[in-house]
């Protein structure tokens, strides 16, 4: 039997990927969408809902964002109200060990497990920084390098949480000091289901160590390959087997009817997506620097980006380039030679659209990347609010059955089993 | 005028059917709202979960989980009571609670347990700084104005700029403003250290009789909504007043206190709904005493109005 796809559906998020512009885009916030994207995802069998975190509001040049959608509920209660009306489908969501304790998480993962029949998973991260600091008690002063420390020791705390059937539990270790009665029995799938996305070589090192799958944002065929043998290689010293890790990148598409019509498409979601706004509002993430007053549909800045890594433009999201100078000669470089404005200089190098073509193709393509090793799934990002997700239900998950790589009903009844982890 | 009725809920399950069951039998009767117990530590699940996911099910009942303020982020609290409104489409509840016992500190690990006294004003900040989250957006906040590109009017989201003793909170909320604007906010009350100094919307009082009932009505600001709790069937002895007998009798009970004292409501502790939707409900409603309301918002039915923002009242003046 062919390696079988793992499908993910992502709630469409606080970023450009999301066209709120579109007149059939729906609320961001009311139960309603929720609900919609999770029946849609559940009736194309996929394994889980994927929903991110919200610990501030962006800001760029001190102000809050306001040109990308603003807003979003808590996790684990949206995660926990879907549960009642899904069967099967698994229920993701990021929670962030730097402002959150191991026992109230630890009992609110294994709450929305029992709760949920066996379908609750945590995608793992941590931040930095006094950004989100600042609405939190515990201030945003972890340092950097103790990131992955911490969130392996919370990853830790919570295994020991869950192994105690409810009973008696002492941790001490360098970030927690907990002790006294979980109270939660042991939970359907024992512990959830454990995300991680993380990038660097900590990130990787950790989710080798800890993680049942690694939401990645590899998703070029080479480099996925590169970071899935990277990723699978570092199982064997944790004496894990490559099939116990699963690598899922988070991904968009666009259909068409043909390959020609899915390519107008794709233009012009990303014209929906990077407004005149939006495309200064990406360059100067870059740039680093306030360029308000340069014209999207004219040059590139002349000017360099400028280097202070400790007073980021933006605020609230994770650094995107190592190297401003590289990449604003590179960004420069493709401008001149395609007379590119900064708005269309800005559609291409942000681009997020990673197959795109008639269904067959893009079944083609999806199954391609997961056959020869790139990775082990998707995490599909819709564009749109709350039915982004049902021509890829109703047009792609059926040529994905008859190639015999998706199921056709739900085999197991926990996410881990569906998952096929032990 | 008929009277509120409210349940009390301590159930310890971890089968979500239990907790189905026992809100649709809360539903179906009309009743108010229910409360869920909760705290650190207990075997039991998170209350605010148990809500969520009771919510999609049901269409009247309100839903007022324990939430604690000791240890936990009133970032979090805000976020997730402001979540569980959307999901319930107008229909949360907070039941505030401070936690005195040092074994909750010791599963949170992060301090020391504080007086009494000091929680109490923790607990003030915490309701402050949920409030004022919930109001750091303003009802027409998110514009999606595609002339300009902008999907929100940022002079419409507010900081919050909280700083206190034990926590400061920038803000605004992740979460637009809730269906209520403000949920129900409420707390047990056995004495004026909570009734005087909480900014609660209802206080679930603990008097000894009618007499007694109508003493605390008197004390409490009349702002507010007063429940007067009662024990249904047991013999270990509570801080409220435990009533054993036949549903009759019960309803002869609520009858009295009610006219006697000028309580707003009665909320039962018992551990099945059915001891209360079975015969009490419907003898309640024989005598004309108890209706269920046909609002579906729990701040409107309990008569306590419409939320007013803060920041949009700061604006206009």
């Amino acid at each position: 039997m062919p390696k079988q796809i793992i499908l993910a559906a992502h709630f469409p998020g606080v970023n450009n990927t999301t066209v709120w512009s579109d007149p059939r885009a729906g609320s961001q916030i009311d139960f309603s969408s929720f609900e919609y994207l999770a029946k849609t995802a559940e009736r194309g069998l996929f394994d889980f809902f994927f929903l991110a975190e919200g610990l501030r509001l962006r800001e760029q040049r001190g102000l809050i964002h306001d040109l990308d959608v603003v807003g979003r509920p808590d996790t684990i209660t949206v995660l926990t109200a879907l549960a009642a009306v899904t069967e099967h489908l698994g229920l993701a969501g990021t929670l962030n060990a730097t402002y959150h304790e191991p026992y109230e998480l630890a009992r609110q993962l294994a709450t929305l497990d029992h709760l949920s029949g066996g379908r609750a998973a945590w995608n793992v991260v941590t931040s930095p920084g006094a950004f989100f600091g600042a609405n939190f008690r515990r201030g945003g002063f972890l340092d950097h390098a103790d990131r992955y420390v911490r969130a392996a020791e919370f990853i830790a705390t919570a295994r020991t949480l869950w192994d105690s059937d409810g009973g008696d539990v002492a941790v001490g270790n360098s970030q927690f000091d907990i002790r006294g009665r979980f109270g939660v029995p042991r939970s359907p799938q024992g512990h959830p289901v454990i995300l991680q996305a993380g990038d660097s070589d900590g990130g990787r090192e950790l989710a080798a160590e800890h993680s049942d799958a690694i939401f990645s944002r590899h998703h070029r065929i080479d480099d996925a390959r590169r970071f899935y043998r990277d990723v699978k290689d570092r199982l064997a010293k944790y004496g894990r087997t490559e099939d116990s890790l699963k690598i899922i990148p988070g991904v968009s598409y666009v259909l068409g009817d043909s390959d020609a019509d899915a390519q107008e498409k794709a233009h012009h979601i990303r014209r929906l997506q990077v407004s005149p706004q939006t495309a200064i509002l990406l360059l100067e993430q870059l740039w680093n620097t306030d360029l308000s007053g340069y014209d999207a549909e004219g040059p590139l800045p002349d000017i360099d980006p400028v280097l202070d890594e400790d007073d980021t433009i933006i605020k609230g999201r994770a650094g995107m380039y190592p190297d401003r100078l590289a990449t604003a000669r590179d960004w420069r470089a493709r401008a001149e030679a395609k007379n590119l404005s900064i708005r269309d200089l800005i559609i291409e190098v942000t681009g997020r659209q990673n197959f795109i073509g008639t269904p067959a193709r893009v079944a083609e393509l999806l199954n391609e990347y997961v056959q020869t090793g790139a990775c082990d799934g998707f995490i599909l990002v819709p564009h749109l609010t709350p039915a982004g997700l049902d021509d890829f239900v109703d047009r792609v998950v059926p040529l994905l059955q008859e190639r015999g790589v998706f199921r056709t009903g739900y085999s197991g009844t926990t996410l881990r089993e569906n998952l096929g982890l032990a | 005028m008929t009277l509120h009725l409210a349940v009390a809920l301590t159930g310890d399950s971890f089968d979500a059917g239990h907790w189905i069951r026992q809100a649709g039998l809360a539903d179906d009767a009309g009743l108010d709202f229910m409360t869920f117990e909760d705290r650190f530590g207990r075997y039991g699940p998170d209350a605010v979960q148990v809500a969520a996911r009771v919510a999609p099910l049901t269409r009247h009942v309100g839903l007022v989980p324990v939430a604690t303020t000791t240890h936990t982020e009133p970032f979090h609290l805000s976020t997730a009571l402001a979540t569980l409104d959307w999901v319930s489409r107008g229909r949360a509840g907070w039941q505030v609670r401070v936690s005195t016992d040092p074994a909750e500190a010791a599963l949170l690990g992060r301090r020391e347990p504080l007086p009494a006294e000091e929680l109490l004003a923790e607990a003030g900040d915490a309701i402050e700084v949920v409030r004022r989250l919930w109001d750091s957006w303003e009802d027409d906040a998110i514009i999606r104005d595609t002339a300009t590109g902008r999907y929100i009017d940022r002079d419409r989201v507010h900081y919050i700029d909280f700083e206190g003793p034990h926590f400061s909170v920038k803000g605004p909320s992740i979460v637009p403003r809730p269906p209520q604007g403000q949920p129900v906010v409420a707390a047990l009350a056995h004495g004026p250290q909570v009734w005087d100094r909480l900014d609660a919307d209802v206080f679930f009082v603990t008097p000894s009789d009618a007499g007694d009932a109508a003493r605390h009505v008197r004390r409490i600001v009349p702002e507010k909504k007063v429940f007067a709790d009662l024990t249904v069937g047991g013999h270990v002895p509570t801080d409220a007043a435990t009533f054993n007998g036949t549903p009759v009798q019960l309803a002869d009970l609520i009858q009295n206190w009610w006219t006697v004292s000028g309580v707003d409501g009665f909320r039962l502790r018992v551990t099945d709904v059915a001891d209360v939707t079975g015969a009490l409900v419907p003898e309640l409603r024989r005598r004309g005493l108890f209706q269920p309301s046909a609002t579906p918002v729990l701040r409107e039915r309990l008569g306590l109005g419409p939320a007013v923002n803060r920041y949009q009242e700061a604006g206009r003046a």
